[in-house]
């Protein structure tokens, strides 16, 4: 061995070199950064930018478009502010909900609350009106409790509707990796519920209520299918206008001067969130197992409240689905006044016969199959490339600063502009399959930078100097600190990018559509065309989607790995 | 011993190039909407006779279609564009992204639907968008059917009418349309007058009819939906128990509809000129045009297509529908949305 060494000598200077210059925290960042930045310039920067560039001139710069987007701008940001507060008042109890509590059907009901943010959205607007609208089966909820709502209000409840999912699990997954024994201690030394929670817990929370904050305003702010739906001609967002302008009234120099303007305020709200984040530096010690059952009546009040209101809110909406798949009201109709209703499994049969011999038609396995493998990939992908640079953005050098804002573009962006840019500029491989999981990552990606990097960001250095202290190695340390920390925010991350998988977020627009077809696209398949038949089918694709995502998100869930504890 | 497996390896290699294959068959592909449906063994059939593949991009509503189209002109997606209609096939003859054909087929369509007297589009389908109204509801309650624009706007139809946004739905634009035609310059005073009859406006087909719509699945609260002619007899081809009638009917009264014909073009700097050609012959063939009524619930353009029996049956066609000629949808059709946006406000 001795020997060795001694006669290789001059190679081992030279490995020892070149590990040096492999360990020097330059090279490593650079790595880091290498797969997202080329992911981002090669799909996103490049597209967009070559679709503005063509699209863009000085001729929209008239007095009417500046009215037209003034006007536009101050709607898209008052309705996105109230609907990120509205968000907030019901996301926070449920958080608290989530995090400090123990209860029965826990897991269910928060699986429950991300399945919204993947339906389409005519599906359950159809499907909670066939229930309890004029004609539904429990049409006395629409006379007594929702008295004709105005578009605009419906629009609030569906952007809280949506993004609820978001507040639990950002600020849900902050709040049980708090320290208890610094509220315990600050309650020991006489500090009421509500100091506790100004003095101790809000600071501590600060970066992931921002983060969350951030990402439902900017859900918010782009908002396009539910404006789009619920807001009939009167209302319309930036994203709506843009897609009117490519699509509808086509005005590319318009379009382009609006996309502008979206992209713009993007980056100012992403800068303002990097400024105050990196503000707060506190580290805290992580515990697991925070949640118990709730003791005293307080506490069973909160739990009870705040189960029961987001049961009403997310439950009754969704559940009408699958009742509604299974329900027949075809064949007295047409004959006498009242609906009768009746049970059926005809519409789950009929998923699996090609009536008409269609090219087009899609068996149900494939589709989920489809569905599933798209989403898988997009998991693997958006943490692949999302993991390394919330690494790097984790305690950020000058530069990665300001990278940090670009990180959120894609958000920003108009899903149709881009879609424009796709299509210029990669012409016919545009049909290739592999364009869908980009896609979707796409958007995925800045929920799993955003996820990831406040849990980063929180490990306290001292844990991970003490672990290499007592002789572990690089990859100990990150076994055993950064890991147990990690594995819920990856869990949470990859439960995000799966879900925009799974329900097409947007994608639809940047996309044409190859031999893969996915469960989304056979509902609008399905809901193109009249019948009763065509519209079940819709409802029970629609309810095989739901118990997908609810099973996917279970089993994400579950995947309690060694170390990680209670989630 | 290794070395002799890899000999045997590039052995075969060159075997294996050497042996004659059949030509493989020529990739033709076909842009179109989303919308679009054919039966697979009309396809397969096509694919056969002329050896070739036949991919469908499918890829948004036909105004995305057709937008991407443009974008591509000089690089195209595709060898052939189908789904382009009369209210926006001026975007794409100004944009010229069309090769003249005079396809042998035309002489089996009738005049009325060969708008491009050039034959860069030449029309394929066509289908009547008119309102269709709830039976059970009118019969009910002893309401007669509305046969004219200016009854809906009268107070016993107050709050039953559904329409889609013609900024947004091609229906909607469609329905605009007749009444534009109708009304002349007065078409905003009209809407104005309907909206104040309780009109509710939306911003798809989807959500018209199954949310909004009563006789739907979706059990709205409007007796009348701007829809196809068509529509009735897909209420009953796609009902979940057979129906001796349909729930609906549409209101076919003259000028009352508007005659969507859908086109089909071969895309400018194309890549298999030939096929393209004979794609089209085949798209406006019998087998292609017989096979149409069941998967798109339209209207084939060739005389010689029969109808299936659900249509015969069932659906109507309009009796005289709304006349505005091409050019003069080519030329207001964007400042008729705008205006219409305005006064709908």
């Amino acid at each position: 061995m001795q020997n060795k060494i001694l006669n290789h000598g001059d190679t081992e200077t030279l490995r020892n070199k070149f590990l040096r210059a492999f360990a020097s925290p330059w090279f490593f960042r650079i790595l880091l950064w290498l797969a997202p930045i080329l992911f981002l310039l090669s799909f996103f920067f490049l597209p967009l930018s070559k679709i503005l560039f063509l699209a863009f001139n000085t001729s929209a710069f008239t007095k009417a478009n500046f009215q037209l987007i003034l006007s536009t701008l101050s709607f898209t940001f008052y309705q996105a502010t109230l609907s990120t507060i509205l968000t907030f008042v019901l996301g926070i109890p449920s958080a608290i909900l989530f995090s400090r509590f123990d209860f029965r059907g826990k897991s269910l009901l928060r699986a429950l609350t991300a399945v919204p943010f993947m339906l389409p959205t005519v599906v359950v607007a159809s499907s909670f009106n066939a229930l309890v609208g004029n004609h539904g089966l429990f049409s006395f909820f629409s006379s007594s409790f929702i008295l004709h709502p105005s578009s605009f209000s419906l629009i609030l409840s569906a952007h809280v509707f949506y993004n609820t999912t978001i507040v639990i699990r950002i600020v849900g997954n902050a709040l049980s990796r708090l320290d208890p024994k610094l509220e315990q201690s600050a309650r020991s030394l006489g500090a009421d519920t509500f100091r506790v929670w100004k003095n101790i817990t809000l600071p501590l929370l600060r970066p992931s209520l921002l983060a969350a904050a951030l990402l439902v305003f900017m859900f918010d702010f782009t908002s396009f299918g539910v404006i789009l739906l619920l807001g009939g001609s009167n209302f319309s967002t930036l994203e709506v206008e843009i897609y009117l302008r490519v699509l509808k009234l086509p005005n590319l120099p318009l379009a382009a001067l609006l996309s502008i303007v979206q992209l713009i305020f993007t980056l100012i709200f992403s800068i303002l969130y990097t400024r105050t984040i990196n503000q707060v530096t506190t580290q805290t010690a992580p515990r697991f197992s925070l949640a118990r059952p709730p003791k005293t009546i307080r506490e069973r009040a909160f739990v009870f409240t705040v189960y029961c209101s987001l049961f009403t809110f997310f439950f009754l909406p969704l559940i009408s689905l699958p009742i509604r798949s299974l329900t027949r009201l075809e064949a007295d109709r047409g004959q006498r006044g009242e609906v009768q209703y009746g049970f059926t499994t005809d519409y789950y049969k009929e998923l699996f016969i090609n009536r008409r011999g269609s090219l087009f038609y899609v068996p149900p396995i494939q589709a989920a199959a489809n569905s599933l493998g798209y989403a898988s990939l997009t998991v693997f992908l958006s943490l692949a490339l999302g993991y390394p640079a919330a690494y790097a953005l984790a305690k950020p050098t000058r530069l990665e600063k300001f990278l940090d804002p670009l990180i959120m573009l894609p958000l920003g962006a108009s899903a149709v502009m881009l879609g424009l840019g796709f299509i210029i500029s990669f012409g016919r491989s545009l049909a290739s399959p592999w364009f869908v999981p980009i896609a979707h990552t796409l958007v995925a990606l800045p929920f799993v930078i955003r996820t990831l990097q406040p849990a980063l960001a929180s490990i306290p250095e001292r844990l991970r100097q003490a672990a290499s202290t007592l002789g572990a190695s690089p990859f100990r340390v990150w076994q055993t600190v950064d890991f147990p920390i990690l594995s819920r925010a990856t869990l949470s991350a990859a439960t995000f990018a799966f879900t925009v998988s799974l329900g097409e977020f947007g994608a639809t627009l940047l996309l044409t559509r190859p031999e893969y077809p996915t469960i989304p696209i056979a509902i609008q398949r399905f809901l193109s065309q009249p019948g009763g038949l065509n519209f079940g089918q819709a409802m029970a694709m629609a309810t095989l989607l739901m118990l997908l995502t609810t099973l996917a998100i279970l089993i994400i869930e579950k995947l309690r790995l060694p170390n990680s504890g209670e989630f | 011993m290794k070395r002799i497996t890899f000999y045997f390896l590039l052995f075969t290699l060159f075997l294996a190039s050497c042996t004659p294959t059949p030509v493989a068959p020529q990739t033709i592909t076909i842009m179109t909407h989303d919308s679009f449906a054919i039966g697979e063994d009309v396809i397969k059939t096509f694919e056969a006779d002329n050896n070739a593949k036949v991919v469908f991009l499918q890829s948004g509503d036909a105004g995305a279609v057709i937008n991407q189209a443009i974008l591509t002109k000089d690089a195209p997606l595709a060898d052939v564009l189908f789904g382009v209609d009369n209210t926006f096939l001026s975007r794409a003859l100004n944009a010229d992204i069309f090769e003249t054909y005079p396809s042998p087929m035309l002489a089996d369509i009738a005049d009325e639907f060969k708008i491009d007297s050039s034959n860069r589009a030449l029309p394929v389908d066509y289908g009547d968008v008119c309102i269709n109204y709830d039976k059970n509801y009118f019969t009910e309650n002893n309401l007669p059917v509305p046969l004219t624009f200016e009854d809906l706007a009268k107070p016993e139809y107050k709050d039953l009418l559904v329409v889609e946004n013609p900024a947004t739905s091609s229906p909607g634009l469609a329905f605009l349309l007749a009444t534009r035609a109708h009304f002349g310059d007065g078409y905003l005073d009209y809407w104005k007058s309907l909206k104040a009859n309780g009109a509710v406006v939306v911003d798809g087909w989807e959500t018209a009819y199954y949310t909004n719509f009563s006789a739907s699945s979706g059990k709205g609260a409007q007796t009348m939906v701007v829809s196809y002619a068509s529509s009735p007899a897909a209420e009953v081809f796609f009902a979940a128990e057979p129906l001796t009638e349909s729930p609906t009917a549409s209101i076919v009264a003259s000028d009352m509809c508007f005659r969507q014909i859908e086109f089909v073009g071969i895309l400018k700097n194309g890549k298999n000129r030939d096929l393209a050609q004979k794609f089209v012959d085949f798209m406006l063939s019998q087998k292609f045009q017989e096979d149409m009524p069941l998967n798109m619930f339209v209207y084939p353009v060739n005389k010689n297509a029969k109808l299936p029996d659900v249509f015969v049956k069932f659906a109507q066609v309009a009796e005289s529908p709304a006349a505005l000629s091409y050019s003069e949808i080519a030329s207001n059709r964007d400042s008729w949305i705008e205006d219409w946006t305005q006064a709908m406000k």
